[in-house]
């Protein structure tokens, strides 16, 4: 069992690698906020699993904290996105 | 080769790519994106050292608040220069060497360790049972290393006060300048309503669970201060200004009490910053209590960024 | 008793971990932003719920498994409102690439 779920992390791990990959090489700056997402979800299952195989409860608040800062973090990319786009808006009604 | 190191190598093949190309990327904004996503694989391979106390620290301070305040800073980098930030050459150079000499005395550390390591953990893991406490990280930090605790504490507010001092004199006392969503957004007004009571329920949750298993004042902290953020960044509450008499005194809660608890072990106990026996436990769980809402208004103004403007009468 | 939950959590997080696939080839396949992070998403939530579902009965406990169901919900939850800030972001600036 322990080392099924091993694997299991191992191969959602990959897959998140791949994705990352993806989406970091991808030349669009909101391909590069689904990055954030991608942990949420991904980072997530691995915990969980790595949780479950090692028998340790406490890496299920890791899971937790990753899930809520996740989505914090994408609040600040998608803020930080929305900055730059006013203030190339305010530069070109102004020129 | 077992799947157990196969997926320790393919972490650390990951954390390794992210690291390069965060600092590969040609826009900052990149680069801080890639900057997060390495510190939310950092919290992974912390579980993976079973250092879960650091993991959670990880996630909270290297995934959400360091990207935070480093949006902060490019942001203010674009405000002051345009688009030309590229520094120059020597200074690149510069930079360079130094950091590659900080790795190399850290690479030397780490790959060539006394035959065998010091360690006080069995004494620590003997007599922890003392405090009352079942974390014995909780039990280094609150029993026996309690004054690097309290400086710590101490050095936040000093750095906070490193920030604001960067404001000018008109507008001191005044309203921090962090950055509001541009547009009025109903999606993220529902997030800023819906995630935050269950950030204040996790903060709770993390400081209680500190006392016994892996967490503490720290990470509910962080957690309480990316919660204030989310709901002043949505425009649901405004940004306090800093000479609120309310704020001051969140922010000193906590050191001072665990100071006042500190002066009151020399005459209770034996020593400064020892505890009355049998009353270890709650004195501590006091004393992280008071810290969790010091430390989440301390970083929540530490990304918040100097002041600004000056109140509105 | 034990093999019959054994079989179940195996069964049901190789489902999940087949939707990451899923959601990784969409990421690789799908022609623009939107329909990337509909891939994203989408997939991937419902892979962490199976692999949450599948874990349930290597919980310890009710309290540890109503944790994993509550984690899931909070992902579910947050993560369908950051989508839509992602795709207000991308409507903004038009995707490409």
């Amino acid at each position: 069992m322990t080392s099924f779920l091993f694997g299991a992390a191992g191969f959602v791990l990959t897959m998140v690698a791949l994705g990352l990959v993806v989406i970091l090489r991808r030349p669009a700056e909101v391909d590069h906020m689904m990055a954030a997402q991608l942990l949420g979800t991904g980072g997530v299952a691995i915990l969980l699993l790595l949780a479950a195989a090692t028998e340790i409860p406490s890496i299920v608040d890791v899971a937790l904290l990753l899930a809520l800062f996740a989505a914090f973090a994408a609040v600040a990319f998608v803020r930080s996105a929305s900055d730059q786009e006013s203030e190339v808006l305010k530069a070109t009604s102004d020129g | 080769m077992t799947i157990l190191s196969a997926f320790d190598i393919g972490l650390v093949v990951l954390i390794l790519g992210i690291g390069a190309s965060t600092i590969a990327a040609r826009e900052a904004f990149t680069a801080v994106i890639g900057f997060v996503v390495y510190g939310l694989l950092l919290s992974i391979a912390w579980v993976r050292l079973s250092a879960v106390d650091v993991a959670l620290t990880e996630a909270a301070i290297g995934g959400g608040m360091t990207g935070m305040l480093i949006l902060g800073a490019v942001a203010r980098l674009r405000l002051a220069k345009g688009t030309d930030t590229r520094a120059s050459l020597p200074v690149r150079f510069a930079a360079g060497g130094l950091c590659a000499l900080v790795a190399a005395g850290l690479a030397i550390a780490i790959l060539s360790p006394p035959e065998a390591i010091p360690t006080l953990a069995p004494m620590v893991m003997e007599n922890l049972a003392q405090s009352g406490l079942g974390n014995p990280v909780a039990g280094v930090l609150f029993v026996y290393r309690a004054l690097d605790t309290l400086l710590e504490k101490v050095v936040l507010i000093l750095a906070l006060l490193g920030v604001w001092s960067l404001a000018p004199d008109s507008v001191w006392g005044g309203i921090p300048g962090l950055r509001v969503y541009a547009q009025p957004s109903s999606t993220l007004t529902f997030l800023a309503q819906l995630l935050p009571p269950v950030g204040i329920v996790v903060a709770i949750y993390m400081c209680w669970v500190g006392a016994k298993e892996p967490g503490g004042a720290f990470q509910g902290g962080t957690v309480l201060a990316a919660m204030w953020l989310l709901v002043m960044i949505a425009g649901l509450k405004n940004v306090p200004s800093i000479s609120q008499p309310w704020l001051r005194l969140l922010l000193v809660v906590g050191p001072v009490i665990f100071l006042a608890i500190g002066l009151a072990g020399m005459v209770l106990a034996n020593a400064f910053l020892d505890y009355p026996s049998g009353y270890a436990k709650p004195l501590i769980i006091a004393v992280e209590v008071a810290l969790t809402l010091s430390i989440g208004v301390a970083l929540g103004l530490l990304a918040a960024g100097p002041p600004e403007r000056v109140q509105q009468q | 008793m034990n093999l019959a939950f054994d079989i179940f959590t195996v069964s049901v997080v190789s489902a999940g971990a087949f939707f990451f696939l899923a959601g990784t080839v969409g990421l690789l396949r799908f022609p623009d932003s939107l329909t990337r992070l509909h891939a994203l998403t989408k997939v991937d939530n419902l892979g962490l719920g199976l692999v949450v579902v599948g874990l349930l009965p290597q919980a310890n406990g009710l309290f540890g498994a109503l944790k994993l169901v509550s984690i899931w919900l909070l992902v579910q939850l947050s993560g369908a409102i950051v989508t839509q800030l992602i795709a207000g972001a991308v409507r903004q600036r038009g995707s490409d690439g």
